[in-house]
């Protein structure tokens, strides 16, 4: 059992209205050097879910982006430090329609997160940085930071079919 | 990911294969940067027909290139996006603000 694995919170678990099959975990260190690892995890698996080539991509950028934020800034850039992923599969039916997705959880033993000062940043500002909240927010159906206990947990959700409509990049959206 | 510079004319074309990502995209940064500051190019092409994947500190590198090369009076363009590319720079809200094309071609003869 990893540290990080002992230290998992409950809730982390906890049931929904969406059946969740466990898929995939994932464990590393906090090295920019595996974020491609990462990404090319995902994408066979995204792929073998169902998940169209656009939906694929925007989960892997979600993901690859969230990683990255906890290197940086969890981490202060550490390279040695555990982060966990797991990909669970989402199904649920209603109306006659099934509505399947993916869940993915990554935890982190970072300081707790100060959820005031991570507000993405105005986008008509041009100027580097800043970017990495609007890509995972654009790109994911469902985006949740949590402390659970001492760890960081960031819950990311897309949807294979969405009632709200297009799930492509969020260009025009207020954020 | 591997970067590397060529002439045509009077322009620096960067050619970048692999994957931008946090591990790598300083070095992007750096060679944008010796190009339109160092060396005082006055059009710089980034190739990036090769680019698989380009995350949002990639993006950052091509934002200061797109600034440096506005206070050096140059001009920056780039080609061969492929499709996650066009859309992080979309979700960013940058993709109109940098000249793209979709070839070689079209970057030479903008």
């Amino acid at each position: 059992m990893t540290p990080i694995e002992a230290k998992q919170p409950r809730d982390a678990k906890k049931a929904s209205k969406f059946s969740r099959a466990f898929l995939l975990k994932l464990e590393l260190r906090s090295h920019p050097e595996l974020l491609c690892v990462v990404r090319g995890a995902l994408e066979p698996l995204m792929e073998t879910i169902g998940f169209s080539a656009e939906h694929n991509r925007a989960i892997i950028r979600a993901v690859d982006e969230a990683v990255s934020n906890i290197m940086r800034h969890s981490y202060q850039g550490r390279p040695d430090q555990p982060i966990e992923l797991y990909c669970n599969r989402l199904q649920h039916s209603a109306n006659g329609e099934k509505e399947e997705g993916i869940e993915i959880l990554l935890f982190d033993c970072g300081p707790a997160v100060d959820t005031t000062k991570i507000q993405p940043r105005p986008l008509d500002e041009i100027r580097p940085g800043g970017l990495g909240l609007h890509i995972i927010r654009g790109s994911m159906d469902t985006v949740e930071y949590k402390r659970a206990g001492r760890l960081n947990r960031l819950r990311l959700v897309k949807f294979t079919r969405l009632s709200k409509g297009d799930c492509g990049p969020a260009e025009e959206k207020s954020s | 990911m591997k970067i590397s510079a060529r002439k045509v004319d009077q322009a620096t074309i960067l050619d970048v294969s692999g994957n931008i990502d946090m591990s790598n995209s300083p070095e992007v940064r750096r060679a944008l940067l010796r190009e339109l500051r160092e060396k005082g190019v006055t059009r710089v092409a980034l190739n990036l027909t090769s680019v698989n994947y380009i995350d949002s500190s990639g993006v950052a590198s091509l934002v200061e290139g797109l600034k440096a090369s506005r206070e050096t009076g140059s001009r920056f363009v780039l080609f061969g996006l492929n499709d996650s590319a066009r859309e992080v720079l979309k979700i960013s809200r940058l993709l109109k603000l940098f000249e793209v094309y979709d070839d070689e071609a079209q970057a030479m003869a903008s």
